[in-house]
């Protein structure tokens, strides 16, 4: 059975996929049209940097990060709550949710 | 009550009529027509009753004694400058009052009639009393303060009566024409005033700081500087050259307003002013000179330009321009007397000849052009009896008060060894005399020439307007009493009457160490009554001339007479030497040009424009930025996207 030589698995692993994580969620949120794919990608986002808080928490020892992990949890929880109930009411009047029909704001 | 005791209390007689204004302003309209001109007639005889007890009490004292400065108050103190409000009662300032009060009684009584159906028949009314409150402030003032109050006040009045029917545009005017002319005189007589206070400290006329009693001590220059100041404002006021051209246009008011303000009273409040100044006058000789003069050329400019109007009351009024020039011509050459006399001669016989002319247009619904009337006499017996004796008396003709009053001060200016301003006085009678016949002519005689207008039968006017034609008709015939020049029998009354006042005048200069005035006297008896037969000769002459022209009326064309034969002239004639058109394009032009720049340039495009500028930026840089605001929420996550990298590029920066 070959070795396989697996390598330390440092802090710059994780950090390197949050970076991913939170791009893709970026990228996702500026291409994509339909409102619920944008609010999944936003979700990438935050659970992108909740990684970024527990490498450094544990790398630094320091429970702050994972303290402030659960509150983007419970903020998160909390934007799901109202963005989705803003979604429902967009579907409600629109037959889609097209992010780029919806401009009623526009200057 | 002693008689001084009596006279201090003067104040009541321009408080009579500013109450009756007072009530009339404010409940004019519930006490509504004819009561209101009645309340109004009532308070100025009451004013008139008050005068003459005034006149009674004053005779009854010493001749030294007749100044007495009534009840009053401080009415300001600042500084060095302390004005009394106090009332000065002396023979001049009482003769102004009486033929005030009465002239204006009759007028009111007239205006009655006149002003019949007028929607604001009480507030015309509150304004006739309003102004001979203002009238007598100005007469009685005891100093050049109060003077200038009353002066301001008759000012205002007369603005308000011309433009009385202000829906009338040329009405509305015409009342800011005499306004504005008005005040360029007033600045004169207020620089006069600082030039006065500046070299006495007081502007009181008699008394422990009177001004009048130390004229003399004055160097010569500024004695003329405030005589020719003062003169500056009776220009104004008495529509005099240049200032004249406001009053012809004052006969958009109704016509017993022409007849009391712009005739018998306020357009003599200059005389008057002069008179009571007359101290500086004795002081300086050329302004005195000047004076005449000015007088002079506006008596025959304007009797020129009478002889070529068409409107009944426009030829009165260059005739009462030309009357106040003589006025100021007699005031000029140290006949004070005499300039007195005719004032209150004038008074009466041009105020005769308004109402008369008011009575016309009553009668002929209106119409006030002399080509469409002729023949009236018919119609109107009345009317065209007074009017005639109006006539009679201002062309000068035996034994009415135009002849006495008159021929005194061109015998005056002949005595007084002023020979050109005789000539020219005289040559004025006899244009006077035309054009008051050419008047007479055009509307009471000859053919009828109202029918070709379409206006219907004219009719005498009610009693109301008859009765004080009567009673001027009988002052005008009779009022030559006042005066009559035959001194060693005791019969210069007025002249006598106001001695104590021009006497102290004469005596002026004696305090500079100069020689006393005198007053003017005939040489001989027998060179009076040539002069007085020249001026008679002149009067009859100017009528009969005037009577052949116009005997027909208009010529068979339809043309004036005159007009046909002196041809181009009567063009510069009808528009009055073109002054007025003159002084719109000297005057009036580069004002307006002015106007616009500062309106168009300054106001709309500088300021406007600045203000409008920052709006219209602001409003820009919003259009620009509402462009962000595109309502996508894509668009705005890119925003936050390239807002953190760049923050984060920053930083990385920063930090290396």
């Amino acid at each position: 059975m070959p070795e396989i030589e697996i390598p330390e698995i440092t802090a710059s692993y994780y950090l390197i996929l949050a970076a991913l994580l939170f791009t893709i969620g970026a990228v996702g949120l500026l291409l994509r049209r339909n409102t619920l794919v944008m609010f999944m990608c936003i979700e990438l986002m935050l659970n992108a940097a909740n990684l970024t808080f527990v490498t450094f928490a544990k790398e630094l020892d320091d429970i702050g990060g994972q303290v402030i992990v659960f509150f983007t949890l419970v903020v998160a929880a909390a934007e799901v709550a109202v963005g989705l109930a803003i979604i429902v009411a967009i579907f409600r009047r629109r037959p889609d949710v097209t992010a780029d029909d919806i401009n009623l704001l526009k200057g | 009550m002693s008689t001084t005791d009596l006279l201090e209390l003067s104040w009541i007689i321009p408080a009579l009529p500013a109450a009756g204004a007072v009530i009339l302003l404010l409940f004019g309209k519930r006490i509504g027509e004819p009561k209101s001109g009645w309340l109004a007639t009532i308070v100025m005889t009451l004013a008139f009753l008050a005068s003459a007890a005034t006149l009674g009490a004053l005779y009854s004292l010493d001749e030294d004694k007749r100044q007495v400065v009534g009840d009053g108050f401080t009415w300001m103190e600042a500084g060095g400058l302390k004005v009394d409000f106090r009332f000065l009662v002396d023979p001049l300032s009482v003769t102004m009052i009486l033929f005030i009060t009465g002239v204006g009684a009759l007028i009111h009584l007239y205006a009655i009639g006149y002003m019949h159906g007028d929607p604001r028949f009480s507030r015309f009314f509150a304004y006739m009393n309003l102004f001979a409150a203002s009238m007598l402030v100005l007469v009685l003032g005891s100093n050049y303060l109060v003077t200038f109050m009353g002066w301001e006040g008759v000012g205002l009045c007369s603005y308000l009566l011309i433009s009385f029917w202000f829906e009338r545009n040329s009405a509305a005017v015409a009342g800011k024409k005499a306004f504005i002319t008005n005040r360029v005189g007033d600045v004169g007589f207020m620089i006069a005033m600082f030039l006065i206070f500046s070299k006495f400290g007081s502007l009181d006329y008699f008394g422990d700081r009177g001004v009048l009693h130390e004229a003399g001590l004055l160097p010569n220059v500024t004695a003329t500087a405030i005589a020719l100041l003062l003169f500056v404002g009776a220009i104004g006021k008495s529509a005099q050259l240049p200032l004249h051209f406001w009053l012809p246009d004052a006969m958009e008011g109704p016509t017993p307003v022409s007849a009391l303000i712009h005739a018998a009273t306020m357009v003599t409040a200059g005389v008057f002013l002069m008179v009571r100044s007359a101290a500086f006058l004795e002081v300086s000789a050329d302004a005195g000179m000047i004076v005449a003069w000015v007088g002079a050329a506006t008596a025959l400019f304007a009797a020129t330009v009478a002889v070529r109007q068409n409107d009944i009351k426009r030829v009165l009024a260059y005739s009462t321009i030309s009357q106040l020039g003589y006025m100021f011509l007699g005031v000029g050459i140290g006949a004070y007397e005499a300039a007195i006399f005719l004032m209150i001669a004038h008074a009466f016989f041009k105020a005769l000849l308004f109402l008369g002319s008011g009575s016309v247009i009553h009668g002929m619904h209106g119409e006030q052009n002399m080509r469409l009337m002729g023949g009236l006499k018919k119609w109107m017996p009345v009317t065209a009896g007074t009017f005639i004796v109006g006539w009679l008396a201002i062309a000068g003709v035996f034994p009415f008060a135009g002849f006495w009053s008159k021929d005194e001060i061109l015998a005056k200016a002949w005595f007084n060894d002023s020979y050109a301003l005789w000539a020219v006085g005289t040559f004025t009678a006899l244009l006077t005399a035309f054009y008051m016949t050419r008047q007479v002519w055009l509307v009471f005689y000859g053919p009828e020439r109202r029918r070709d207008a379409g206006i219907h039968e004219p009719h005498e006017s009610p009693p109301t307007m008859t009765a004080p034609l009567f009673a001027l008709a009988f002052l005008s015939i009779v009022g030559g009493i006042m005066n009559l020049p035959f001194g060693k029998q005791n019969l210069e009354v007025l002249t006598e009457w106001l001695a104590p006042v021009t006497e102290a005048a004469r005596r002026a200069p004696e305090l500079g160490g100069l020689e006393a005035g005198h007053a003017i006297h005939p040489t001989s008896f027998v060179a009076g009554l040539i002069l007085s037969l020249i001026a008679l000769t002149v009067a009859i002459v100017g009528i009969l001339v005037g009577r052949a022209v116009y005997k027909k009326g208009l010529t068979d064309e339809g043309n004036d007479p005159t007009e046909v034969r002196i041809g181009g002239f009567a063009k510069v004639l009808a528009n009055a030497y073109y002054i007025d058109a003159a002084l719109a394009w000297v005057v009036g032009r580069p004002a307006t040009i002015f106007a616009r720049f500062l309106s168009d340039g300054v106001d709309r495009r500088g300021i406007d424009g600045a203000v409008n500028g920052v709006g219209v930026l602001f409003q820009h840089a919003g259009g620009g930025l509402r462009r962000l605001q595109t309502g996508l929420v894509r668009n705005y996550a890119l925003g936050i996207v390239i807002g953190t990298v760049a923050l984060l590029a920053y930083v990385l920066v920063r930090t290396t």
